[in-house]
């Protein structure tokens, strides 16, 4: 252990503990802006720098390791001076136009300044040139904006692997962006949004549809209804200054209804769907290779994560057959809501508008690719992220924490426990493995509260195996057999299993990938800003939603019932097929 | 034509261990020249920091860094392309467009600036026609400025090329510049002979 003191209160800390992290333990705040918790950090703003006693220049407290005897002070005249300096600069080219910003009310630069008691800025000059980037579907450039902190790069290279930005040029002409400063369109962007979940101000958004929207209700010539995430009910109430973690379901209906939908449904209608087709896919997989000795892509990947998609499209394009070919809960949504649900209510598919809601920025470009047009029309119309549907319901004049609960309508607003944790890291798993070992066994999933404890946290790549004993007469085959899975969340942890996969090192069976760290809990369209403890709070407050149904397996929906005995047939059926199921386009990266 | 011997570098990291350009000094064809990008790359693909030197021995192999080679080296060296193009966009030696040539650099630092660098580059300008970062109709000069090329005492310096030429006046340019135009009618000729 090290002992320092920071400003003269002695603390004790592990060696290779940072200025940064000892003072936090004695409860000094050091106002930070490039690191990223969980980052290596870089050091590259210089707004947490602090004096050390017989050190010459000020350290930057995030990247300077503690040393014996250190005598750290953070609020000493020149440290508060230096700070003040360096936001001070950083406002002077920043280009906020903060009363009509995305992020009024909520930006670092802005909340940092204010804490630092700058009134007035001393510096004047030339300001950062203003290009708005608005290429893709999903994420939005205002380089005017940037403050140059690099979080974005650190993220999307280290955390994702998927490294589309970079700084570009040098001097006051950098540009923090793709290469040779093209549009994010041209370059392998997954559209994950993790950049725009770590950027401290409103140079990375989400591309605002809230007004498409809005023009939709008004409209009141087609019939709009909306469908919430799984992972929205327990980050809405962030919005509105609910503690991490607090279930909003009931109040989130409510507040939709009261928006003016014609109908409030659930993408958890269609994380049970997803489910019934996934895991007879599964089985039909296992079935090919095991019995019919078919040269059958095996592990089977996980398909509800647009950015993780894209992600094989652009990087592992010749492992595209190992991806489930079912559509994602939204788009299955979209599918049968324009379909099913069009001709119960005797509507043509484009008399429905389906609006969604999501905790994702990637959901905005995969409601555009071409094939997502099942119905005949494009499936899902508009996309919001969690963010935006907080936007809206303040717009409204809604209060929300005085809301009642209600329910959701019927018939795609029923959904089982198991769809709930689709909003988390292994919930796909889970979900897929209670509905396939009761096909398979007859019986229910051998574990304590239906819960794989071994796909559980926060762990970048988690595994389990499961032995499938006493199997029904059909399903003979899988006697006895070890069902080996894996889950990983964020793209880089999903990288190591494939590595894994690739070099035989491991042998899976089914993989569930979210592009996300924690998964669409932390997704990059949920509201600012995700730490891993809110991550688990989020997390938490989904087991308790799963835990608290009354059917907790997607085959037990009733709801799911009815729609194949109606309307699809079986699983895996031939309008499922043409539904419910798609395919994928290699891409080039580079 | 002095031919001085190289001088150290100047604050340009990526002038520190330039490859020289191919000594036969013949045109190649790009497929020619992207199969040798080829083998360079198999021998860095292992070596930890590969990314500068490779691109320094492509700009010498090509002239230029095309986009071709430059999508090869961020394939074959696992970076991605972002960081392939910042890096060569954050040092002024490197040059995405076609170069003549020869390639003028005119020091503009502090010893040469004071001694009539930038009344060279001016001469340099009008003698070629073309403006910093471009390069001659009849691809023979591209113009470039740099930043102290450590031969202060010689001041004003251009090099060419990995000539240095030291005191330039701009009377002096026309015969140096023609130099070189002798030089490649002379290599012109004996190829067709």
């Amino acid at each position: 252990m090290i002992s320092l003191t920071v400003n003269n209160i002695p603390v004790q800390v592990p060696e290779g503990t940072t200025i940064l992290h000892a003072a936090a333990q004695v409860g000094i705040h050091i106002p930070t802006l490039c690191h990223v918790e969980g980052l290596q950090s870089i050091g590259a703003c210089r707004v947490c720098v602090v004096e050390v006693e017989g050190m010459q220049n000020l350290a930057a407290a995030c990247s300077m390791p503690v040393r014996e005897g250190m005598k750290v002070r953070t609020n000493s005249a020149r440290a508060r001076r230096a700070r003040r300096t360096v936001v001070e600069l950083l406002l002077s080219e920043h280009n906020g136009e903060c009363q009509t910003c995305d992020r009024n009310d909520d930006c670092e630069l802005q909340s940092l300044a204010s804490e630092l008691g700058i009134r007035y800025v001393h510096y004047t000059g030339e300001r950062t040139k203003q290009r708005v980037d608005m290429s893709t579907p999903g994420i939005v450039r205002n380089m005017g904006k940037c403050i140059k902190c690099r979080r974005c790069v650190s993220v999307c290279r280290e955390v994702q692997q998927v490294g589309a930005l970079f700084p570009q040029n040098r001097g006051f002409e950098t540009v923090i962006g793709p290469a040779f400063n093209t549009d994010l369109r041209d370059v392998a962007c997954v559209q994950c949004g993790q950049c725009v979940a770590v950027c401290p101000v409103g140079a990375l958004t989400e591309r605002d549809q809230i007004d498409e929207v809005w023009k939709a209700l008004d409209a009141r010539d087609n019939h709009v209804i909306v469908q919430t995430a799984p992972a929205i009910r327990a980050a809405l109430g962030e919005c509105f200054g609910c503690p991490p973690g607090t279930l909003v379901t009931g109040k989130m209906v409510a507040a939709l209804r009261r928006l003016g939908f014609d109908a409030v449904f659930d993408t958890n209608f269609a994380a049970d769907l997803t489910i019934m087709e996934e895991g007879n896919e599964l089985l039909s997989r296992l079935r090919r290779a095991l019995v019919d000795k078919e040269d059958v892509a095996l592990p089977m990947f996980t398909s509800c994560s647009p950015g993780w998609i894209k992600f094989m499209e652009y990087f592992h394009p010749d492992m595209l057959p190992n991806l489930s070919t079912c559509k994602s809960p939204q788009q299955m949504f979209g599918a049968v809501a324009k379909t099913y649900y069009a001709q119960k209510l005797g509507r043509r598919p484009r008399e429905i508008f389906v609006v969604s809601v999501m905790p994702c920025t990637a959901k905005k470009f995969e409601c555009q690719r071409p094939e997502m047009d099942a119905s005949g029309v494009r499936d899902v119309d508009v996309v919001l992220t969690t963010r935006e549907l907080g936007k809206m319901i303040r717009a409204a004049g809604i209060d929300f924490e005085a809301l009642p609960n209600e329910e959701m309508d019927a018939p795609l607003g029923l959904s089982t426990g198991a769809a709930d944790i689709f909003a988390n890291t292994g919930g796909v798993m889970e979900a897929a493995l209670r509905t396939a070992y009761e096909v398979v066994t007859g019986r229910g999933l051998p574990m304590e509260k239906l819960h794989v404890a071994a796909v559980f946290g926060l762990e970048g790549v988690k595994e389990a195996s499961l032995t499938i004993e006493k199997t029904l007469p059909h399903w003979k085959f899988l006697e006895g057999v070890s069902l080996n899975v894996a889950v990983a969340h964020g793209l880089g942890n999903a990288n190591r299993v494939i590595e894994a996969i690739r070099s035989g090192e491991k042998t899976y069976h089914f993989v569930e990938v979210m592009a996300c760290p924690g998964g669409c809990i932390g997704g990059g369209g949920q509201p600012r800003f995700t730490t891993n403890e809110i991550r688990m709070a989020r997390i938490a407050a989904i087991y308790a939603e799963d835990e608290g149904k009354r059917l907790r397996k997607s085959h037990e929906n009733p709801q799911i019932q009815e729609l194949y005995k109606e309307f699809l047939g079986v699983p895996l059926g031939e309008r499922s097929h043409h539904l419910l199921h798609t395919e994928y386009t290699p891409r080039d990266r580079a | 034509m002095s031919n001085e011997p190289s001088t150290s570098p100047g604050d340009d990291p990526a002038t520190a261990t330039a490859a020289p350009a191919c000594p036969c000094g013949q045109a190649r064809s790009e497929e020619e020249l992207l199969a040798r990008l080829d083998e360079v790359l198999a021998e860095y693909v292992h070596v930890p920091g590969a990314l500068i030197p490779v691109l320094q021995i492509t700009q010498a192999m090509f002239g230029y860094l095309p986009e071709t080679a430059l999508r090869k080296i961020s394939k074959a060296l696992d970076k991605p392309y972002s960081e392939v193009a910042g890096v060569v966009g954050f040092y002024s030696f490197f040059t995405t467009v076609p170069r003549g040539k020869h390639l003028v650099r005119v020091c503009l630092g502090t010893a040469c600036y004071v001694r009539g660098g930038k009344e060279v580059l001016a001469a340099l300008k009008h003698a070629l026609g073309i403006e910093v970062g471009e390069t001659t109709g009849d691809r023979m000069f591209s113009l470039d400025v740099g930043r102290c090329f450590g031969a202060c005492g010689l001041a004003p310096v251009i090099m060419i090329d990995d000539d240095v030429h030291q005191r330039v006046r701009p009377a002096k340019l026309a015969r140096i510049l023609d130099g070189y135009r002798r030089d490649e009618a002379r290599h012109d000729n004996g190829e067709d002979a």
